[in-house]
C-alpha cells in the first residue's frame, strides 16, 4: 500500500491550506493583542505542517528543513523575542478603534481571498503541479489579508503581526514555487524575519517609553509639509 | 579573496565597535575599516576592468561592472558619511550611546555593500531587507517622539514591501526552474536563460519585486517615508539613505528589468517610463512648496530615482549607460548635499528654510558649499548631473520617446527652479534671526571638501578608468 500513502499526504495539503487561510481570518477578527499573536503562531505551525506533508510525500529533505526552520523561527524565536523586549501590558491591550468594524473586515478579507484566487488563475491553470494550484492562491490571499490588517490596525504589535502574516503568505506560496531553493537562502530569509521582530520590538519599546502609547493613531506630528 | 575582505570588513568593524574596551574608539574603527573597504573596492574595479568579472566565492559572491560600481559608490559614501559623523554626532543628545550608533552604522554599511556582491537573487532580497532593518533604528536614533514616529512610519511602509518582493523572487525561481536549466540560479544564468523563461511569470515576478522594492526606493506614491525620515534622522544617516540606500534596491530592480527586456515578449519599458515620470512630477511640485531644507533634498532624491527609472524604461544601450551615469552622479552629489545640510544645521541650529537668511555672510564656507551642491543637484552645467540628464534626454529622443522626453525636460526645469529659488533665499539677503554662526567641526569640513572633489571634477573631465567602468556597467543592463 505504499502507493496509496503518497496521495494521502498530499491530499492533506489543501486541508492545511484551509487552516492557514482560517488563521488569517482569525487574525483579522481578533481584537485582543494576545489573540492576534496566538493566531499567528497557529498559522506558522500550519505553514510548517504543509512543508512537512509535501516533503514527506516527495521525500524532499529540503522541505523538511524548511518546515523545521519555520518552527524554529516563527513558532519559537519570534514569540520569545517579543516577550523579552516588550512590556507585558502591551499584550493585554484591546483595540477599541479600528478602521473598519470586525464583520466588515471579515467580509473584506473574504473578498481579498476570492480576488487572489482569480488573480493567479491564469498562471495556475498552466501548471501541472497540484501543490502550486493550492499554495499560490492561498499564499497570495495570506499576503493581501496581512496587508489589509496592517493598514486597518492601530496598535503597534498587531501591525507587526500583519507584516509577519504577509511573510507567512509569501512562504506558503514559496513551498510550492521554490521547494528546492538553496537552504542557505531559506535560512537567511528566516533569520531576516526574526530580525524584523527584534528591530520592531525594540522600536515599539522605545516608542512606548517615550510617547507613552503604541497607537499609531497618536503619531501624527509628521505631516506632508507642516505649517510653520 | 579581496572581494570577500572588502565585503566583510564593515561587519568586523561592527563587532569591534560593540566590544566594551573598544567602544571609546568606535569612530576611528569605523572610518578605518570603511576606508580600507573603499581602497579594496578600487583594486577590485581595476581587476574587473581587466577581466570583466571578479569571483570571490563562485556562485555566491561575484561582481561584474555594475556590481563593482555599486560597491565603489557604497564604500565611498559610507566612508565619508562616517568621517562627517565624527564631528556631527558629538552634538547629539544621545552621546553616551555613540558606540551603538557606530555599531549599527557598520551593520548598515555591511548590508549595503553585500547586496551588489551577491550572485544569487534570493540573497539579494535578504540583503535589501537587512538594509531596511538596520536603517530603522538609526532613523530613530535621537529618540525624540518625532524621530521615533518617523522611524515607525519608515519601518511599516518599507517592511510591507518585503513579503511582496519575496513572492516575486519565488516566482522568478519558479520561472527559472521551468526552463529545466541545471545550473544554479544567479544573475548571470538568469540573463542567459531569460529568452526561454515564461514571459507571463517573468512579468508577474518583476511586478511583485518592483512594488516591493519600490517602497524602499521611494517611487511615488510610496515616497512618503523619505521626507519624514530625512528630516528626523541624524544627517550622516540621511547622506547614506539618500545617496546610496535608495540606489541599491534600484540596482536590483534594474538587474531584473534587464532580464525582462532580454525576453522579447515582455514589453514593460513603457510602464517604467510612466511610473518614473509620475515620481519626477510629484517630487518637482512638492519641491516648490517645501519648507525644510533636509526635506527638500529628500524630495530631490525622489526626483532622481524617477529620472533613473525613466531612463531605464527607454531600454536602449545609450539610455542604460546614461542611467548608470545618473546613479553614480546622484550618489556623489546627494551625499554632498546632506553633508552641507548638516553643517548648515550645526551652524544655525534650524531646519526651516525661512529661518536661514544671509548664509554667505554668517558662514562663507557653508554658503559656498550650499551654492555648489544646490547647483550640482539641480542639474546646472558644468556639473555631472547636467551631463547625465542631458544624455538621458537625448537617448530618449533617439529611441522615439518624444512625449516622455518633453515631459521629463519640463519637470526637470520645474525642479531646478524650485531648488534654486529656495536656496537663493537661504544664501543671500540680510541675516534675520541669527547674528553669528556656530563653528563647524573639522571632520565635517573635511567630509564636505573631499565629497566636493568628484562633483566638481566629473563634470568637466571623466577619467578613462571611470568611463570604461560606466560602459561595462551599462552593458550589464543590456538594451537594444
Amino acid at each position: 500500500m505504499h502507493g496509496a500513502q503518497i496521495p494521502l499526504a498530499e491530499g492533506l495539503n489543501p486541508l492545511t491550506a484551509g487552516f492557514v487561510l482560517l488563521s488569517a481570518f482569525g487574525m483579522v477578527a481578533t481584537r485582543q493583542v494576545q489573540g492576534v499573536m496566538r493566531f499567528f503562531i497557529l498559522q506558522s505551525s500550519f505553514l510548517a505542517l504543509s512543508a512537512f506533508l509535501i516533503g514527506f510525500s516527495r521525500s524532499s529533505i529540503h522541505l523538511w528543513a524548511l518546515g523545521a526552520i519555520t518552527i524554529a523561527a516563527k513558532v519559537i524565536a519570534i514569540p520569545w523575542v517579543l516577550k523579552r523586549t516588550l512590556p507585558g501590558d502591551l499584550y493585554e491591550r484591546r483595540e477599541i478603534d479600528q478602521a473598519l468594524n470586525i464583520p466588515s473586515s471579515l467580509l473584506l478579507a473574504l473578498l481579498l481571498a476570492i480576488a487572489a484566487e482569480f488573480l493567479v488563475a491564469p498562471l495556475v491553470a498552466a501548471s501541472a503541479d497540484a501543490v502550486v494550484r493550492v499554495n499560490l492562491p492561498i499564499g497570495l490571499a495570506g499576503i493581501l489579508i496581512g496587508a489589509y490588517s496592517l493598514i486597518a490596525r492601530r496598535e503597534a504589535l498587531p501591525q507587526l503581526v500583519g507584516i509577519l502574516a504577509m511573510e507567512n503568505g509569501a512562504f506558503f506560496a514559496g513551498i510550492a514555487l521554490a521547494p528546492d531553493l538553496p537552504l542557505i537562502s531559506e535560512l537567511a530569509v528566516a533569520i531576516d524575519v526574526v530580525l524584523i521582530a527584534v528591530v520592531i520590538g525594540v522600536l515599539t519599546r522605545d516608542i512606548n517609553r517615550t510617547i507613552g502609547t503604541t497607537e499609531a493613531a497618536a503619531m501624527t506630528e509628521l505631516k506632508e509639509e507642516p505649517q510653520p | 579573496m579581496i572581494l570577500i575582505i572588502a565585503i566583510f570588513l564593515p561587519l568586523i568593524a561592527a563587532v569591534l565597535c560593540w566590544l566594551k574596551p573598544l567602544r571609546s574608539i568606535a569612530w576611528g574603527t569605523t572610518v578605518f575599516c570603511l576606508s580600507t573597504s573603499f581602497a579594496l573596492a578600487v583594486v577590485i574595479s581595476g581587476q574587473v576592468l581587466v577581466k570583466g568579472r571578479v569571483i570571490g566565492l563562485a556562485r555566491w559572491f561575484e561582481v561584474d561592472g555594475l556590481g563593482v560600481l555599486m560597491i565603489l559608490l557604497v564604500s565611498f559614501v559610507c566612508t565619508l558619511a562616517a568621517v562627517f559623523a565624527g564631528g556631527y554626532m558629538r552634538h547629539s543628545s544621545q552621546r553616551e550611546r555613540l558606540w551603538w550608533f557606530y555599531c549599527n552604522y557598520n551593520l548598515l554599511a555591511f548590508a549595503l555593500i553585500i547586496v551588489p556582491a551577491f550572485a544569487d537573487p534570493n540573497l539579494v532580497w535578504v540583503g535589501v531587507e537587512l538594509i531596511t532593518l538596520f536603517a530603522i533604528l538609526l532613523v530613530g536614533f535621537e529618540s525624540t517622539p518625532i524621530a521615533l514616529e518617523a522611524a515607525w512610519k519608515y519601518a511599516i511602509l518599507t517592511l510591507m514591501g518585503a513579503p511582496i518582493s519575496l513572492l516575486g523572487f519565488f516566482v522568478l525561481y519558479w520561472a527559472y526552474r521551468g526552463t529545466g536549466s541545471g545550473t544554479a540560479e544567479t544573475w548571470q544564468s538568469l540573463q542567459a536563460m531569460a529568452p526561454a523563461m515564461s514571459p507571463n511569470l517573468l512579468k508577474l515576478s518583476f511586478l511583485l519585486v518592483f512594488v516591493g522594492f519600490g517602497t524602499k526606493i521611494g517611487f511615488a506614491p510610496t515616497h512618503t517615508w523619505l521626507p519624514d525620515a530625512h528630516s528626523q534622522a541624524p544627517t550622516p544617516i540621511c547622506a547614506v539613505l539618500s545617496g546610496i540606500k535608495t540606489s541599491v534596491p534600484l540596482y536590483a530592480v534594474l538587474r531584473l528589468l534587464s532580464i525582462i527586456l532580454a525576453s522579447p515578449e515582455a514589453r514593460i519599458g513603457r510602464w517604467m517610463v510612466i511610473i518614473g515620470l509620475f515620481s519626477v512630477g510629484i517630487a518637482a511640485f512638492l519641491l516648490l512648496q517645501v519648507r525644510d531644507y533636509k526635506r527638500m533634498f529628500a524630495y530631490s532624491t525622489v526626483e532622481h530615482m524617477g529620472i533613473i527609472l525613466t531612463a531605464a524604461g527607454f531600454a536602449t544601450q545609450a539610455s542604460a549607460s546614461a542611467a548608470v551615469a545618473q546613479m553614480l552622479n546622484h550618489s556623489i552629489t546627494k551625499s554632498l548635499c546632506f553633508y552641507t545640510a548638516g553643517i548648515v544645521l550645526l551652524a544655525l541650529g534650524t531646519r526651516q528654510i525661512k529661518d536661514v537668511r544671509g548664509l554667505f555672510r554668517l558662514s562663507p564656507f557653508a554658503g559656498a558649499a550650499l551654492l555648489l551642491c544646490a547647483l550640482a543637484i539641480a542639474g546646472a552645467p558644468p556639473f555631472p548631473i547636467f551631463l547625465s540628464e542631458f544624455s538621458i534626454l537625448s537617448a530618449g529622443i533617439r529611441s522615439g520617446h518624444n512625449t516622455a522626453v518633453a515631459i521629463l525636460a519640463i519637470l526637470i526645469v520645474v525642479a531646478f527652479v524650485a531648488i534654486m529659488r529656495q536656496v537663493n533665499g537661504m544664501l543671500f539677503g540680510e541675516p534675520e534671526l541669527h547674528t553669528t554662526a556656530e563653528a563647524v567641526p573639522l571632520s565635517c569640513r573635511t567630509a564636505v571638501l573631499v565629497a566636493a572633489v568628484p562633483v566638481v571634477v566629473l563634470g568637466v573631465f571623466i577619467p578613462a578608468p571611470i568611463h570604461s567602468l560606466l560602459q561595462l556597467a551599462a552593458q550589464q543592463l543590456g538594451g537594444r
